[in-house]
Parts: C-alpha cells; sequence; structure tokens
C-alpha cells in the first residue's frame, strides 16, 4: 500500500525530446531563438533585442571582454558571465574586439553590460528549456 | 565609434532591458509578465536613485 502510493506521487522522468536539447541550445548561440523556434515569436523578438542590444551597448561603451583565465576569481566570473551570450561573445572574441583599456569610468559600465547581457541570456535558455519540456506554456 | 552614456541614462537603459527579460521568463501569463516587467523596471530605477542619494547624504 505504502509503495504504491509514493509510486504515484513519484514523478515520471520527462522523456528527452530533440525539441528540449536543441532550444537551449540554440537559444544560447542567438538570444531569443530558442524561444522563437517553438513559435514564441513576441517573446523571442524580445529577448533578441534586450539581451543583443545590452551587449552591443556594453561593447560600444568600449567594455571589456574577459577571454578563458585561471587567474582572478572575479576574472574567471567575468568570463562565465561573457560566455553566455554566446555567439555574440564568439564573434566578440573571433574579431578581437572589446580588448581596449578602459579609459574612463563608464567604460566599466559597458563591462558590466556585457556581463549581464550573458547572465541574462542564461536565464532564458533556461525558459526555453522550460517551455520544450512542458513545464511552461 | 564610441558610445558615452551619463550614469543615469546607463542605469535607466540597464533598467529597460533587464527588466523585459526577467518579465518574459520569470512569469506564465502576458498579463503577469508585464506587470512583473514593470515592477522590475520601477525598482531597478527606485533602487538605483535611492542609492545616489544615500551616497550624497553620506558624503555630507
Amino acid at each position: 500500500m505504502a509503495n504504491s502510493t509514493t509510486e504515484k506521487t513519484r514523478a515520471t522522468p520527462e522523456p528527452v525530446s530533440v525539441m528540449s536539447v536543441l532550444a537551449p541550445a540554440v537559444g544560447w548561440l542567438i538570444p531569443g531563438a530558442g524561444h522563437m523556434m517553438q513559435k514564441r515569436w513576441i517573446r523571442g523578438g524580445l529577448l533578441f533585442v534586450s539581451i543583443v542590444t545590452l551587449f552591443l551597448l556594453g561593447l560600444g561603451m568600449q567594455g571589456r571582454i574577459y577571454k578563458a583565465n585561471g587567474g582572478d576569481i572575479l576574472d574567471i566570473l567575468g568570463f562565465i558571465g561573457n560566455v553566455g551570450a554566446g555567439g555574440l561573445y564568439i564573434v566578440t572574441t573571433a574579431m578581437d574586439w572589446g580588448q581596449g583599456a578602459i579609459q574612463f569610468a563608464t567604460a566599466d559600465y559597458g563591462t558590466k553590460f556585457m556581463i549581464v547581457a550573458g547572465l541574462l541570456n542564461f536565464i532564458a535558455v533556461a525558459d526555453a528549456y522550460h517551455i520544450a519540456i512542458g513545464k511552461k506554456q | 565609434m564610441t558610445i558615452t552614456l551619463n550614469h543615469f541614462s546607463a542605469a535607466a537603459v540597464f533598467a529597460l532591458f533587464t527588466s523585459i527579460v526577467f518579465g518574459i521568463t520569470h512569469r506564465e501569463t502576458t498579463r503577469d509578465m508585464l506587470r512583473y516587467g514593470v515592477y522590475c523596471f520601477f525598482m531597478f530605477l527606485g533602487g538605483a536613485l535611492l542609492a545616489g542619494w544615500a551616497m550624497w547624504v553620506l558624503r555630507r
């Protein structure tokens, strides 16, 4: 009796679908694309505009991009934040942008803008995954 | 090209885009998303203004 009750309440694991793998991966590479491929066009578009604009503003403000490093903990965290931007980060490092020395106060804001854009994209990726597995509409 | 924003406009831009993402990702229905996004925007901006005035008071 007790066993049948526990088995009833135990959540059945969700089967891994193609969408639950593809949506987060594409969403990481292109912000908002994970939502768009699940036909959440407006949400995806707003996420794309918000994250890309924040990242590009940071770049335009002469913010710094962190590369992979094993040094200071804040540099490592900065790198993790930047990596969240996915394709934007890949293109930026490939073009060697965001490497200028910070010369004025608001350039530091630019660095933070790009880190936050990456972190927001991580949240968007998690949201796309939740939609894919049916946890969210 | 270098974009130069002053402190307030940088805070406002940050609050706007972050609130949009928070609203979409943290709520289920469109109405709730809008309400939460607006709430986050004013909390971000209000927090920045409050912190600014607090620093002004402490400096005196």
